[in-house]
């Protein structure tokens, strides 16, 4: 069990961060990767987590287009990353709208600013011929 | 031991105040006014009430507030607090107490001044390490992700979540205390100004002050009463997560069980159901919550709203009011769900009454698709 007067889960989740890694929890227990990270793994309750970093390999499972009055197109996505966790992240280096459900993409750390510390964004990824790859989760 | 059918009635109903109020308006002194209105409805006196049920985004302890402002100090309260689901939980749990003699005349109330103060104000976002930093415009990001989800799997069409908001809009046209007073077209959805893809501002809820409130009591109590009763003849509450990102699959909502929960109780099939009233706070939600109450089948929502199905003079008479989309949405708008459904099965509706209306179904939604709560309401006939 995570000990909360040492570490907090998102503690974690940010020191791995700030090395450029997306770190999620595996429950061997119920053989379930595990994200957002927590004390316990969800349905289950096991204690006993074990800290792993994704490939940062995933399929975009949904994605909206934000906008904010005077700001450009903002992407919004929800990435299902191949170790099995979804999270809401952003797909960058594209137009917001050409973002597609079912295109390949690959985690890069954003640095973050004063106010907020180094988070996941995502790029597309690219097949040889450079153009984005689609596959994975965008079936039934 | 599980709910009865039908034990309990809806006596009351009443809206307060729609729309703008005067600056200076509480929230609480828009569930008083929905208190008294709907206590004149059901011909009962203040004294009567003896619990209190209510929530809104505006106040932290509902129960707590609300009873400070009547004066009054219920034998049994609930502040249950899930959405715009809220109210619906709260008929379930007001039906549980009155069934078991916990209290005798229940008062379920709600108020928002989101319009006046900003939605902003009236419902701060929580802050989420793994959600803010992506700046999602919510909830309408959240929803929106869903229709794009449900556009990608079943070839669902802006074309057909529009037909959403102008049937929404035609049912309006008959209500005059709804909001919007003008037509609108497909093509006026489609093009009014981008929100979050695919939805427009023309897909999404009204931001509008409002509240209301409802009176339920015994059975046996509300035939002595001056009212039809509307009886309570099922219920079914469900909740599948609080965040979009641990979503299951956004595109099938909790109702698939809150719903059958609702009809096995009521031992009814949603063919028997003659008016639906569905949390429409963005065009998305009542195609889900059609195919997931049983309405049609998963995937075919779109479709099955197309061609003005559930408009006035459509197949299904579906949010009779004009909706959150054109009637009202005070921001936790699952109170005034249920009363356009109350209001159909009294037959009070003029207009758009729908003939013969003897089931209704009023289901709501909270958070971003999280909560899901059905009743469904039934005339003196169905017991």
């Amino acid at each position: 069990m995570q000990d909360l007067k040492q570490q907090s889960p998102y503690g974690v989740v940010l020191e791995h961060c700030k090395k450029g890694e997306l770190a999620y929890q595996w429950s061997a227990a119920d053989g379930k990767a595990v994200f957002y990270p927590r004390v316990s793994a969800p349905g289950s309750g096991n204690a006993r987590l074990e800290w792993r970093v994704s490939k940062g390999l995933g399929t975009v499972y949904s994605t909206t287009v934000v906008n904010y009055k005077g700001e450009p197109p903002l992407n919004v996505a929800l990435i299902d990353l191949d170790e099995g966790f979804r999270m809401m992240s952003r797909v960058e280096d594209i137009d917001p709208m050409q973002v597609k459900i079912g295109m390949r993409v690959r985690v890069k750390m954003h640095p973050g600013d004063d106010k907020q510390p180094a988070y996941p964004v995502f790029s597309p990824l690219l097949s040889e011929e450079g153009s984005p790859r689609s596959g994975g989760g965008g079936g039934r | 031991m599980s709910l009865k059918r039908a034990s309990v009635a809806v006596v009351g109903a009443a809206e307060s105040d729609l729309g703008q109020v005067a600056p200076g308006t509480s929230p609480l002194d828009l569930m008083a006014q929905g208190t008294l209105r709907a206590l004149e409805d059901a011909g009962l006196r203040f004294s009567d009430i003896d619990a209190v049920f209510c929530a809104a985004s505006q106040v932290r302890m509902g129960p707590l507030a609300l009873c400070e402002y009547l004066g009054i100090k219920p034998k049994y309260f609930d502040g249950t607090q899930i959405g715009g689901s809220s109210f619906m939980a709260h008929v379930a749990h007001a039906q549980a107490a009155l069934e078991h003699g916990l209290c005798e005349v229940a008062l379920i109330a709600y108020g928002s001044t989101q319009r006046s103060v900003s939605r902003a104000a009236a419902s701060p976002r929580e802050y989420n390490p793994y959600e803010s930093p992506y700046r999602p415009f919510m909830p309408s990001s959240a929803y929106a992700m869903a229709a794009a989800r449900h556009m990608h799997q079943y070839g669902t069409t802006r074309e057909q979540l529009a037909e959403v908001a102008v049937a929404a809009r035609q049912w309006a046209l008959m209500n005059p205390k709804a909001w919007e007073k003008e037509p609108l077209t497909i093509e006026q959805v489609l093009n009014a100004r981008m929100v979050s893809y695919p939805f427009t501002v023309r897909d999404c809820c009204l931001v509008l002050d409002g509240g209301g409130a409802i009176i339920l009591t015994t059975a046996a109590r509300a035939k002595s009463l001056k009212r039809k009763p509307v009886y309570v003849l099922g219920t079914g509450e469900a909740l599948s997560h609080a965040n979009i990102s641990s979503m299951p699959d956004l595109t099938v909502t909790a109702a698939a069980e809150s719903g059958p929960r609702a009809f096995r109780m009521a031992g009814v099939k949603p063919a028997d159901v003659d008016m639906i009233s569905l949390y429409d706070a963005f065009t998305i939600t009542p195609i889900l919550f059609l195919e997931d109450l049983g309405f049609c089948p998963k995937g075919e929502g779109g479709r099955f709203v197309s061609g003005g199905a559930i408009a006035p003079g459509g197949k299904y008479a579906v949010n009779t009011s004009g909706g959150g989309l054109s009637y009202c949405h005070p921001g936790m708008y699952g109170l005034l769900v249920m009363i356009e459904a109350i209001r159909q099965v009294r037959g009070e509706c003029g207009e758009r009454q729908v003939k013969d209306c003897e089931v209704a179904l009023a289901h709501g939604n909270g958070g971003v698709l999280s909560s899901q709560c059905t009743v469904l309401f039934g005339g003196p006939s169905t017991v």
